[in-house]
């Protein structure tokens, strides 16, 4: 069993930066499945790059790029079952798509609003993915209360939660391992440790050697996973979330990976990172490794990849026209859904407002 | 239908209302510091963990942004979670799961999810408790949209409000003055009912002015408007808002168009408080009844005081008496 190999400095990795199997494969994946999250991970790249493009043009909101990032993302939401929730920070949107929601539904945020239902759940199905969580941390206590519930109602439901490796410092980070500890909650706490919180460096959140090590003080089991290596991502993913689901409770998992980009389309980090780091990891590119990979098995051949690569992109461009073309609430969609009904204070304020921008009743 | 009533105190019927949920539907979890074995340092939870068991009553670690971060959680998934947060004081260390995700998840979510969970919070001075203890927070959660403020007054009330609170579909933060807990009893209904949220009572109908208070500062105002009465014998109209937020304005409002005075009473903080708002309402529907200046009496614009002079700066009936004296001068 993995989880009895605590080698906690170590990261796990079943590939190794060129591609080439250094464990065995992890068993029951098909190369249909595999292909499959590599196309997810080159969606996520595209709609990142896409979203910061957009950005620049004054057509969507400041961003935070996930690139780099794109195979402990998949491997996060890959595992999930759709019983299951997932919540992250605006950085973890790719392991919303790995579970299916779409990509429509962050696009539709990134123009500055909050996407509606319809949008996030096409079809009627709710993804149980909550609202991409900006304050720090906030969310991991959301995943051990999603968790908790799950196992109080006596549901075979798990919870991924992910954050960064800031968020390790903060409160909430650590009350959320220690709920979770102590109500063995079935919840999977996933610290995607990308090396920089904005232009602090990762050593200046912890003078501990790694973040799982936060793991033994809560007396949750732990793991290091190498974050660009989407087969290993996905065997720890699946062992804990298999753990979590057998009733055994909650684990930690720190995945080593590396932002590519900027903290968000407002930074510069060329201020503060030095060349020679973003070449290093440019060069253990996740969706490189995984190509390699699946084209040494067979599993995709340079023609094909290239067709996916074209087809991830149009998917993409496609999926954003979706969110873009979507109407937008009226100019007073901003007293909706504050309370389940409006008080009567608030439906005078929307009168008021409606008559101030000349909006007719109802609209 | 008959109603069988026995005296109670607020911590009974508080007691009353999450068994009675507790058993009409399995959704309602208690969780919070010491409210399993030991029923809350109050004991409003007594006995609740033996009857309900351990999954459904359970206290947490020592931790408040934990308790309503993972009520977050439970709520969005499905129960309704009434957390303990053993006094208001400690809330600051939750602002944020508060403030910006449970009161904000309806809105961040588009009305997909939402939070419809009670915070149960003991606050308020006069019992001599440590600092920190004593702290009124309802006037910082007054610009926290998304959030409902309910603050009881009597037993019959605590129970009706609790009800309805926990029967809510948005969060409600549930302030329960400490020096009103056993302070007295009062005949309240053993079966369930409601008392609407949003919906002031008018304790005792008065023609020279208005008097708005809430929680411990009621039976303050009661007092106030007995002398009142006794040295005048002008009637005080006494409006117990029962919900801070949303707020009764037409109660308010009426009631000073009626009587063209009004006094606000509190016992937190003067600036930017309840009474700040009940005062502009009253400016804004009311002026021209009007005929004088609105007083507030509340606490000072200080900390609240170490025990040893929290009696100076409790509004007390003497206090308030001489602010009515004042507004009720031609």
């Amino acid at each position: 069993m993995l989880m009895h190999d605590v080698e906690l400095d170590k990261p796990y990795q079943v590939l190794d930066p060129h591609g080439q199997l250094v464990r065995p494969m992890p068993q029951g994946l098909s190369d249909e499945s595999l292909v499959e999250w590599y196309r997810t991970m080159w969606q996520t790249r595209f709609f990142s790059n896409k979203v910061v493009a957009l950005q620049r043009q004054g057509r969507a909101t400041t961003w935070g790029p996930l690139i780099g990032q794109e195979a402990t993302a998949v491997g996060m939401g890959a595992v999930l079952e759709p019983q299951d929730w997932l919540t992250g920070s605006y950085r973890e949107a790719g392991a919303y798509f790995a579970r299916g929601f779409p990509i429509a539904g962050v696009a539709y945020y990134t123009r500055g609003l909050q996407p509606p239902r319809e949008v996030c759940q096409p079809g009627g199905r709710d993804f149980r993915c909550l609202p991409l969580q900006i304050v720090i941390a906030t969310q991991m206590l959301h995943a051990v209360g999603l968790a908790m519930a799950a196992k109080i109602k006596g549901e075979n439901s798990v919870v991924v939660g992910g954050c960064g490796d800031g968020a390790t410092s903060e409160g909430d980070f650590n009350e959320a391992l220690n709920y979770a500890g102590v109500f063995k909650a079935p919840a999977v706490l996933v610290v995607t440790n990308n090396g920089w919180a904005i232009s602090t460096p990762r050593a200046r959140q912890t003078a501990a050697e790694n973040l799982a090590a936060r793991g033994v003080g809560f007396g949750i089991p732990a793991r290091i996973v190498d974050g660009n290596d989407l087969l290993a991502v996905y065997e720890v993913m699946k062992e804990a979330t298999d753990r979590a689901r057998a009733g055994d409770g909650p684990t930690l998992i720190e995945a080593i990976t590396y932002r590519l980009g900027a903290h968000t389309t407002a930074d510069d980090p060329t201020r503060y990172r030095p060349k020679e780091e973003l070449q290093y990891w440019e060069a253990r590119d996740p969706m490189k490794r995984l190509k390699a990979f699946l084209i040494e098995r067979g599993a995709l051949t340079e023609e094909s990849d290239a067709q996916l690569v074209e087809g991830a992109e149009a998917f993409v461009a496609a999926q954003v026209q979706l969110a873009h073309d979507h109407p937008a609430p009226g100019a007073d969609g901003f007293f909706n859904n504050v309370f389940e009904e409006l008080t009567p204070r608030m439906e005078r304020q929307r009168e008021d407002f409606r008559h101030d921008y000349g909006l007719s009743e109802g609209k | 239908m008959t109603m069988i009533a026995t005296k109670f105190t607020i911590i009974e019927a508080l007691n009353q209302a999450l068994a009675h949920e507790m058993e009409r539907d399995p959704r309602v979890v208690l969780l919070g510091q010491d409210i399993g074995k030991n029923g809350g340092v109050f004991r409003v939870t007594d006995g609740l963990q033996d009857r309900f068991g351990e999954n459904r009553v359970f206290d947490t670690p020592l931790a408040e942004s934990g308790i309503i971060g993972t009520s977050v959680g439970m709520a969005i998934n499905g129960l309704r979670p009434v957390a303990e947060i053993q006094f208001a004081g400690f809330i600051f260390l939750a602002m944020n799961q508060l403030v910006s995700q449970a009161a904000h998840m309806r809105y961040r979510s588009a009305g997909q999810y939402s939070c419809p969970m009670v915070i149960r919070a003991p606050f308020g001075g006069g019992i001599r408790s440590p600092e920190m203890h004593a702290d009124s927070v309802e006037g910082t959660f007054l610009q926290t949209p998304g959030l409902k403020i309910v603050v009881p007054s009597t037993p019959y009330d605590a129970k009706g409000l609790l009800t309805a609170s926990i029967e809510d579909p948005d969060p409600v933060i549930f302030l329960e003055n400490i020096k009103l807990y056993r302070s007295f009893k009062q005949e309240v209904p053993t079966e369930r009912y409601t008392i609407p949220l949003g919906k002031a009572a008018i304790v005792q109908e008065g023609q020279d002015l208005t008097l708005i208070a809430y929680g411990a500062m009621v039976s303050v105002a009661t007092e106030a408007a007995k002398a009142i009465k006794a040295q005048t014998g002008a009637t005080v109209e006494i409006i117990d808002l029962r919900t801070i937020w949303p707020m009764d304005e037409e109660t308010i409002i009426a009631s000073v168009t009626k009587t063209g005075r009004a006094v606000v009473v509190h016992e937190a903080p003067m600036a930017g408080g309840v009474g700040a708002e009940i005062v502009a309402i009253i400016n804004e529907n009311c002026l021209y009844s009007l005929l004088k200046p609105v007083t507030r009496v509340t606490g000072y614009d200080t900390p609240f005081p170490p025990p040893g002079l929290e009696d100076n700066y409790l509004p007390t009936p003497a206090r308030l008496t001489s602010a009515i004296l004042r507004t009720l001068e031609d």
